[in-house]
């Protein structure tokens, strides 16, 4: 995917987030740390041309829910910032690309110690299966079947698809 | 790093991960739960041979809003008082599997002797004269919150820093991270050969009052007089107490900080205490995300990182 | 039944020769080239010198049999080459009258090396009232020390020493003014500053040896300073005895060969009393010992079980191992000529325990068979679970040194023979 592909689907997925959800209404978004905020924030600026309207924009780092702790060095990389109430709210997470879908079960579990939201919803870039866990994303840039000794690296410039260095 | 048994143990990167965790963890103390499940199934033991409300109580919040499992062993209720070694107890507390040991004692090197004898990770929480890590980090915490940084800033250290665990590891971790020190006390209360410390020494506060960033404030005991330390209380309170007058005298973002707990009247004014720029309870709220980030980082974090 | 101690190089007052040595009946039988025995000892590549004396030993006992025992203490001893230690009077009750005086020589009786025993200067050790030093000193007491503490009252040691002075006997002090030294645990300075550790300054010695010497100017007795550790103190002596004073002093082997620095690890394997000091005071030990204002090498010898050792710094009690080691230490770090060391280790803390007649004397015919027999080259590890005291709490564990004795010999009996002892 090119930088311009990039942009077309993130587009499409607002579109697709409006409507889900008959508008903005009690609409806000929360990018994963790190890679999910750049896109949390272009989907906004998405929103916010087509609508009208910004939603309230969070930020969230998952490295204390994670499952894996103790399986690989982990440190927290960006802060945690949701500056806005989201009980009763229904929240996009937004993430660049998802994968055995633990990152995103450590998210719904940190997310529950800010409050409860009505709804959950996930939108990624890229969805490059090998789930390991029963999840499945609301809004999707794109499906790359990918090898599980690959990886993937979804940026605003493009996609990439690398070998995974041991 | 496996153990914290002294400020040296971390080094000045070491120092600022302590500060770079500890801001999220403020972050994750500001949530409507403030707490996280990353030392889920992890315990941490805290061994108290002496008595502590603020350092064990803070140490055990700091586990819980991890998720990790708490025991707490003190002397007034374990087998200590019966004559049981440490080495003993240790070894008792051992085979519980804790994977953290908090330990306190009256003698300085406790803390290195258990960590030859536990698999745990050993945190120092004070040991006799010797040093106070994660006091002297949450208090780098404080100024870095408040002033920015430390680098080139003027501390003034005051008081009975010959006796104090926590003036040697503030020593060494203010000036790590570029701070200059000037120990002020009456000379009894200094240490020897402290012109082999990286500080400039003092004896009179007046003279380095109007131009420091921060007076950190340690505790003066009574029996310093018995044992013919000082002369009087009243004499050190003349001399060496931060008293309103002299408070006045600071820069006005200049801050008053201490260890805690203080002597009201004796070492600084309770009215100094009051004002805007004394840091005491933020010291305490400190202390948590702090010990949460010493815990994190010595069960958690990756074991070669600093 | 004789024995003969073959081709070894002999060291002794005299001067040095190559020489076999035969042993009858407790004496040596004769001292010269080709000589035959009964039985035969080599000494191939060694020195055979005699038999170390140990002004400084604690046996522990009674009181202490967990850490050692006279019986313990004698065989590390013979393993370290010393024929005779004086053993301190720090025991549970005090060597402070007859009684105790001669439990202690009945107990050496059997030891594998002879034991004499010291005795206190004052009742229990407190430093308040003179113990018996008559009685003791007509059971053969040479040695008076309160050994564990200095007298802190100049008063009662001036008094000690002019009643001493009458005895022909020697006041041992252990120099430490306590209101100096008050809660100390390792040598005052940068760092004791830094391991937060309350320290005693090299002055809580000083002080006491300073005073000291003033009284024996003031009595006429003689005093003998035990394990000095400074260099001031040293050179105090030295100009005392410049001065024509009747001042002797033995220096232990830690205070030679250890610094402070060993104490950053809290191991209190490493405390001791006076404790470990800076780099130049070690290094005026050893000048001391090498132009002879010291006049001998003792050990210190202070056991203590595990346990006791594994307390924390503070609270554990001071003292290290010393016996095995002593010889291997001073031939390895003094620098000096092996006669030299010899001298330190035999006949000049001999003469000064009073045991000139029976210890450290010429090795030739008609003298006592007191024989300590050792390679000055093979080099070892120490080992704290190769030891033959009870106790393990040696700070050398693990060091590489030069020297070790093959053969020792009391009173005509090989209690070591090829470096094992012989119960």
């Amino acid at each position: 995917m090119e930088a311009e592909d990039i942009k077309r689907a993130v587009w499409r997925m607002a579109h697709e987030i409006i409507e889900r959800n008959h508008g903005l209404e009690g609409v806000a978004l929360v990018g994963l740390q790190t890679g999910g905020v750049w896109l949390a924030e272009d989907i906004a600026g998405a929103l916010l041309e087509i609508d009208g309207i910004k939603p309230p924009l969070g930020t969230l780092d998952v490295a204390f829910h994670r499952d894996d702790i103790g399986l690989r060095p982990l440190l927290p990389e960006a802060p945690t910032r949701i500056p806005f109430d989201f009980d009763g709210q229904a929240l996009v997470m937004v993430d660049d690309v998802l994968y055995t879908g633990r990152t995103i079960r450590a998210a719904l579990d940190a997310l529950s110690s800010y409050g409860r939201p009505r709804a959950v919803q996930l939108a990624v870039m890229v969805d490059r299966g090998h789930r390991e866990l029963p999840i499945r994303p609301d809004y999707v840039g794109k499906n790359l079947p990918t090898r599980r000794d690959e990886m993937v690296d979804a940026r605003r410039e493009g996609v990439d698809i690398g070998e995974l260095v041991k | 790093m496996r153990h914290l048994l002294s400020i040296s143990d971390l080094g000045v990167e070491g120092i600022e991960e302590v500060c770079r965790l500890a801001d999220h963890f403020t972050e994750v103390s500001q949530r409507s739960i403030p707490k996280v499940p990353a030392l889920r199934g992890k315990t941490v033991a805290t061994l108290f041979y002496e008595d502590s409300t603020r350092t064990r109580l803070s140490f055990e919040v700091a586990a819980r809003r991890l998720s990790a499992d708490v025991m707490g062993f003190s002397v007034s209720n374990s087998s200590v008082n019966k004559g049981e070694s440490v080495r003993d107890t240790v070894n008792t507390i051992s085979a519980m599997g804790p994977d953290a040991l908090v330990v306190r004692h009256r003698s300085a090197g406790v803390p290195h002797q258990v960590a030859a004898w536990t698999g745990a990770a050993v945190i120092n929480a004070g040991d006799g004269w010797h040093e106070h890590p994660t006091q002297a980090l949450l208090d780098c915490y404080t100024i870095r919150d408040r002033l920015g940084s430390l680098a080139g800033r003027r501390i003034v250290i005051l008081g009975d820093v010959k006796h104090s665990r926590v003036a040697r590891s503030c020593v060494r971790a203010f000036t790590a991270l570029g701070a200059k020190v000037t120990l002020v006390a009456p000379p009894t209360l200094l240490p020897p050969a402290v012109d082999s410390w990286p500080v400039d020494i003092g004896f009179s506060l007046d003279a380095v009052l109007t131009d420091c960033d921060v007076v950190y404030g340690l505790r003066v005991q009574n029996e310093r007089q018995s044992e013919a330390l000082l002369p009087s209380l009243r004499e050190y309170t003349a001399q060496w107490g931060l008293t309103v007058d002299r408070a006045a005298r600071m820069k006005p973002d200049a801050l008053v900080m201490h260890p805690g707990p203080v002597n009201r009247g004796v070492e600084i004014a309770p009215e100094v205490l009051d004002r805007p720029n004394a840091t005491l309870n933020e010291q305490v709220r400190h202390g948590v995300v702090v010990r949460m980030a010493v815990l994190y980082l010595l069960l958690v974090a990756d074991p070669n990182s600093p | 039944m004789s024995t003969v101690v073959k081709g070894g190089r002999v060291i002794d007052q005299i001067g040095e020769r190559v020489a076999d040595v035969v042993i009858a009946d407790g004496r040596i039988a004769a001292v010269g080239p080709d000589l035959a025995g009964d039985q035969v000892l080599d000494a191939s590549g060694c020195v055979v010198a005699p038999g170390f004396v140990d002004l400084h030993a604690h046996l522990r006992q009674p009181g202490a049999e967990e850490a050692e025992t006279i019986e313990t203490g004698g065989w590390a001893a013979v393993r370290g080459g010393f024929a005779a230690v004086v053993a301190m009077p720090n025991t549970n009750p005090p060597i402070d009258c007859a009684a105790v005086v001669r439990e202690v020589l009945a107990l050496g009786a059997t030891a594998p090396c002879d034991v004499y025993s010291s005795g206190a200067i004052t009742v229990g050790r407190k430093g308040e009232q003179l113990a018996p030093m008559a009685e003791m000193a007509a059971l053969g007491v040479r040695l008076f020390t309160d050994d564990g503490n200095g007298i802190q009252d100049a008063g009662l040691m001036r008094r000690a020493m002019e009643y001493a002075g009458g005895l022909g006997v020697v006041l041992a002090q252990h120099c430490e003014v306590d209101s100096v030294a008050a809660g100390g645990h390792m040598h005052e300075g940068e760092w004791s500053s830094l391991l937060g550790i309350p320290g005693v300054p090299a002055e809580a010695e000083e002080l006491m040896v300073m005073r000291d010497i003033a009284l024996s100017r003031l009595t006429g007795a003689p005093v003998h300073f035990q394990h000095l550790s400074t260099g001031g103190s040293i050179a105090m002596v030295r100009a005392a005895r410049g001065a024509g004073l009747a001042v002797t002093s033995e220096a232990a082997t830690h205070h030679f060969t250890l610094t402070d620095e060993a104490c950053a690890s809290y191991d209190p394997v490493f405390k001791v009393n006076p404790p470990l000091r800076p780099a130049d005071d070690r290094e005026a030990v050893k000048e001391g010992l090498a132009d002879g204002s010291v006049d001998a090498i003792a050990t210190d010898h202070a056991p203590h079980s595990p346990d006791a050792k594994e307390m924390p710094f503070e609270q554990a009690p001071p003292g290290m191992l010393g016996l095995e080691t002593a010889l291997a230490l001073g031939l390895t770090e003094l620098d000096l000529p092996v006669a030299e060391v010899v001298a330190l280790l035999s006949w000049r803390p001999a003469a000064i325990a009073g045991l000139a007649g029976i210890h450290g004397g010429p090795i030739a015919p008609d003298a006592p068979a007191n024989l300590c027999v050792f390679d000055p080259d093979e080099e070892w590890t120490v080992d704290p679970d190769n030891l033959a005291s009870r106790s393990r709490n040696t700070p050398y564990a693990g060091r590489r040194v030069r020297g070790r004795v093959r053969h020792t010999i009391v009173g005509g009996r090989p209690v070591v023979v090829d470096r094992e002892i012989r119960p």
